[in-house]
């Protein structure tokens, strides 16, 4: 248990640390290379919360599909590869109090709420063989069906609308 | 201080999603923004399976995937929005974006 703690603090660290390079860094690429060090981990976090198909989903869609359309995204704009100092609004210190007050008010209402309720000694969610992989689709082909197609319609009105927003010849 | 507890990754979502808010608020840049919106949703997920683990339900991995797919979706629409932005206003910076004051 003393090494699971180590390695959620270990990865915690990392997490917190990159996420503030990613909203501060004066560089577009430096701050999408800086959310790909947050998404591995959160997938580290992932992994010791036993949810590894949810894990392996992260890795493929967010490190391999969302970063590379970051990617494109800061190409096609042609942001300054460099330093940029446009990036920040002049009244920053006003975002920095609503999120500082923002986090006291979150921290104190969970430990007010949850204390310090220990999860279970041993995280496993009816597995099969020895995986929650099984589980998920389970889930999701039966009690969670509606949702699934609905999710499903969704990423095919995205799909189109975003080629029909981002055409060249439209009227 | 030995076992893991519910609350520790709480607190970890909670600073992540501030960190997000601020990222949201502070920045210029319309790329940026939208980063910053994808670390608000891996705050939620945290949550998910945080709260999923702690009372052994898979419905927390369920829409962690959910939450995954629609920013897929919001990551999309997002960009074809700023490309947009991009070309009538050659610049991505939110203040340009002003063309609805009165």
């Amino acid at each position: 248990m003393v090494a699971q703690n180590i390695f959620f603090y270990a990865f915690a660290a990392l997490i917190v640390g990159a996420a503030i390079a990613v909203v501060t860094t004066k560089n577009v690429v430096r701050a999408a290379l800086y959310l790909v060090t947050v998404f591995v981990g959160v997938v580290a976090q992932y992994m010791l919360l036993a949810a590894e198909f949810v894990a392996v989903t992260q890795i493929l869609v967010y490190i391999g599909a969302i970063m590379v359309l970051m990617l494109f995204g800061i190409m096609l704009t042609r942001a300054r590869i460099g330093r940029d100092v446009a990036l920040t609004h002049d009244s920053w210190w006003l975002g920095l109090i609503t999120a500082v007050a923002l986090v006291g008010v979150m921290g104190y209402a969970l430990i007010d709420a949850f204390g310090d309720d220990p999860l279970p000694e041993d995280i496993r969610i009816q597995d099969v063989a020895g995986s929650n992989s099984a589980t998920v689709s389970d889930a999701i082909f039966s009690q969670y069906l509606i949702p699934f197609e609905v999710v499903s319609v969704l990423l095919l009105a995205a799909l189109v609308g975003a080629i029909v927003l981002a055409r060249k010849d439209r009227a | 201080m030995d076992d893991l507890m519910l609350n520790q990754f709480l607190l970890l979502g909670a600073v992540l999603f501030c960190i997000g808010v601020y990222g949201v608020l502070a920045r210029r840049n319309a790329v940026m923004v939208l980063m910053s919106i994808e670390l608000v949703l891996n705050a939620v997920n945290i949550n998910l399976l945080a709260f999923g683990a702690m009372h052994n339900d898979i419905a927390g991995a369920v829409f962690a995937l959910f939450v995954i797919a629609i920013a897929a979706a919001e990551v999309g629409v997002g960009l074809a929005i700023v490309l947009i932005i991009y070309r009538n206003r050659h610049s991505v910076d939110l203040n340009d974006v002003d063309a609805m004051k009165g």
